[in-house]
């Protein structure tokens, strides 16, 4: 059996009925065993304090930030190449998502800066990567929200995604270059992985993995409805030529 | 030189307007497109054109001048301006032909913004010899002309046939071509059965 | 390709063609950055290359909207596709042209406004120069953006939206050209990578502006 047949519609909502359930539980199973051994069954860093413990909110919502963009690429090239609309709608079903993520990752990052750095927010190179990749997933949401038509919407969405792609790697470079042209050599390390110790690993890794399935269960929901505004669409248009 | 067109579907936006078109064209031929407003007159002319890719079957964008209701200059650019530009874009270098046939040589030196709408229409008419190309896709080529202006693009129409040129025209008025066929696109309307091109008209679950 | 060029610049120098504005533009922000943060030298001058910057990126700005949307209401867009040229070199035209009637002259206008701002001696010719290799990124993005909204009726905020972002790498390496210029440091390495966005804008976006025209005009 090829993994094309789930791009058909009717297909997808069969699979994704089925899946779904199995999706949430191992999802909310995840991220609570991740986040309470976290928050309550590690020790404190002995730099930072109780502090650390928003690793396992910031981490993986940074982890999704990245990789739902990444995700969005395949599925464009997916529609642009294969034209297979499941793949579309995902893409368009993923940004805000990505969007929330990115704003969690920032968000989590500045309460975390606070005690650690002294300050909400730092031009780090790291930090204004995420700054502009969150600029990215506003343009290509108002750009999809922008065009009534939805094949046409799905095309220059999946170019913008492209395109912008090769921009927003240029950017992460330009915020590198440009940070350790203002100060040199003064950077803020945010390398959780460097730096943690065992006892601090292993629930990140669980609520890693509890983030991914909730980004998966997540996309899974918004596609749906997206496939069920298509099919709306579809029964009005035909209404207007009865 | 025929076009012929077999089994074409045609589509505006998703939905598939018009599907099973079949007609051929010949040389020194007209075929005069009828149909209500909607019917998807326009539609077949864009995918003649190359505009719309079609659903099904094939076209000839390269052999086709086409065209619109708009226009196509530059209300600041004069006429003879204006038409040297579409000259070169298409690769002929001769206006004067195409001045002559619509009557153009005092307007030459106008500003298109300052020409009536008749006086307009006839300099986006002018273009299509300029093409060079045999076949001219006409959406509705004789609005906001008058009589005299009617009769005198029947005539280069005519010209372009007696040439050896064809063109598909959107009209409702008799231009007293020779050689039109008529046909009425009403007859090649999609039904109203679901479209088998969308995947989401059948229920999805 | 070129009777395109050659239309397009006429109609830009023409009467209502808005030739001169982003550079009327640019001379007003010049004017309106000391009146807001006071006339004292030392405050202006390490600030001025990034506000010539953002002046030149913000008056490219301005006119994006024009370059695909005039031709799509007078029908001339359509006629283009149905034309003999190849949709890519349509693109690639368009942004010549809007580059030649609004990049090469904030090009040239930056270093004279540059004195309003008392930037540095030394940094003035790299303002020149990073403008001059930068600005084209502009345009080409500029005109990708533009065909990517060129059916929108209200596409010009939406346009902003899409393109600034994208503008990103262009304003920091370009800023950091001049920047280093002004402290005395070599610009090489900012110079050679504004020029390598430059040059892989100028080879590879029509192809996706010539994408985008194409379904916006089906």
């Amino acid at each position: 059996m090829s993994i094309w047949e789930y791009a058909n519609p009717r297909r997808f909502m069969a699979t994704s009925t089925a899946v779904l359930p199995w999706v949430w539980t191992a999802a909310a199973v995840l991220c609570a065993t991740g986040l309470i051994w976290g928050f309550f069954f590690t020790p404190e860093d002995y730099r930072m304090g109780y502090s650390v413990k928003i690793i396992y909110l910031h981490v993986p919502s940074a982890f999704i930030a990245i990789n739902a963009w990444f995700m969005m690429l395949v599925a464009s090239l997916i529609w642009l190449v294969r034209r297979h609309h499941v793949s579309a709608l995902a893409a368009r079903a993923a940004a805000p998502i990505g969007l929330v993520m990115t704003a969690v990752a920032l968000l989590t990052g500045a309460i975390w800066g606070k005690p650690m750095w002294g300050t909400y927010w730092e031009w780090d190179p790291r930090l204004t990567a995420f700054l502009i990749l969150g600029l990215f997933y506003l343009g290509y949401i108002a750009l999809w929200s922008a065009i009534e038509a939805a094949d046409q919407a799905a095309d220059l969405t999946s170019i913008l995604c492209l395109v912008g792609t090769v921009f927003a790697v240029l950017s992460r470079y330009a915020a590198h270059f440009w940070n350790q042209g203002l100060h040199q050599g003064a950077s803020l390390s945010l390398d959780a992985e460097e730096n943690v110790a065992d006892v601090f690993w292993l629930p990140l890794v669980v609520s890693l993995a509890g983030f991914v399935l909730l980004f998966i269960a997540l996309v899974l929901v918004r596609t749906r409805t997206e496939i069920r505004r298509r099919r709306i669409q579809a029964l009005a248009a035909r209404e207007r030529l009865a | 030189m025929t076009l012929t067109i077999t089994d074409l579907s045609c589509r505006r936006g998703e939905t598939t307007v018009l599907h099973g078109v079949t007609f051929a064209v010949g040389a020194g031929e007209a075929l005069v497109l009828r149909g209500a407003n909607g019917a998807g007159k326009t539609t077949l002319l864009r995918t003649l054109a190359g505009l719309t890719p079609p659903m099904t079957g094939s076209v000839v964008p390269d052999l086709c001048a086409y065209a619109a209701h708009a226009d196509g200059l530059k209300g600041q650019l004069t006429v003879a301006e204006n038409l040297t530009f579409w000259a070169h874009v298409f690769g002929t270098r001769d206006i004067a032909p195409a001045v002559v046939a619509f009557d153009l040589a005092p307007l030459l030196s106008r500003r298109v913004a300052d020409l009536s709408a008749g006086q307009k229409r006839r300099a986006a008419l002018a273009r299509l010899p300029l093409t060079g190309r045999p076949v001219w896709l006409l959406d509705e080529p004789t609005v906001s002309l008058d009589a005299d202006n009617v009769a005198r693009f029947a005539a280069a129409a005519g010209a372009h046939l007696a040439g050896g040129g064809s063109a598909v025209i959107a009209t409702h008025i008799d231009l007293g071509l020779p050689g039109a066929a008529t046909l009425d696109v009403s007859r090649f309307a999609a039904s109203h059965a679901p479209d088998a091109h969308d995947p989401f008209a059948e229920a999805v679950e | 390709m070129i009777a395109l060029l050659l239309r397009d610049l006429r109609l830009a120098i023409r009467a209502g063609g808005g030739f001169g504005l982003g550079l009327a533009f640019f001379l007003i922000l010049a004017t309106l950055v000391p009146l807001a943060v006071g006339p004292q030298p030392d405050l202006l001058a390490p600030i001025a290359p990034g506000i010539l910057w953002l002046g030149a990126l913000l008056a490219c700005l301005l006119s994006l909207d024009r370059i695909f949307a005039l031709d799509l209401d007078d029908g001339s867009l359509d006629l283009l596709a149905t034309a003999p040229l190849p949709l890519e070199g349509v693109a690639a035209t368009k942004a010549l042209a809007h580059w030649l009637t609004t990049g090469l002259p904030l090009a040239i206008a930056g270093p004279a406004l540059s004195l309003l701002l008392f930037m540095p001696a030394p940094a003035v010719p790299w303002l020149g120069l990073s403008l001059l290799l930068g600005t084209p990124a502009l345009s080409w993005i500029g005109t990708f953006g533009a065909a990517l909204t060129v059916g929108l009726r209200r596409g010009s905020l939406l346009l902003s939206l899409l393109v600034l972002p994208l503008y990103i790498p262009t304003l920091v390496f370009g800023a950091e050209v001049v920047r280093r210029g002004a402290e005395g440091l070599s610009p090489a390495t900012p110079l050679a990578l504004l020029a390598g966005i430059t040059l892989g804008c100028i080879g590879l976006l029509p192809f996706a502006t010539a994408a985008a025209l194409r379904i916006n005009l089906k």
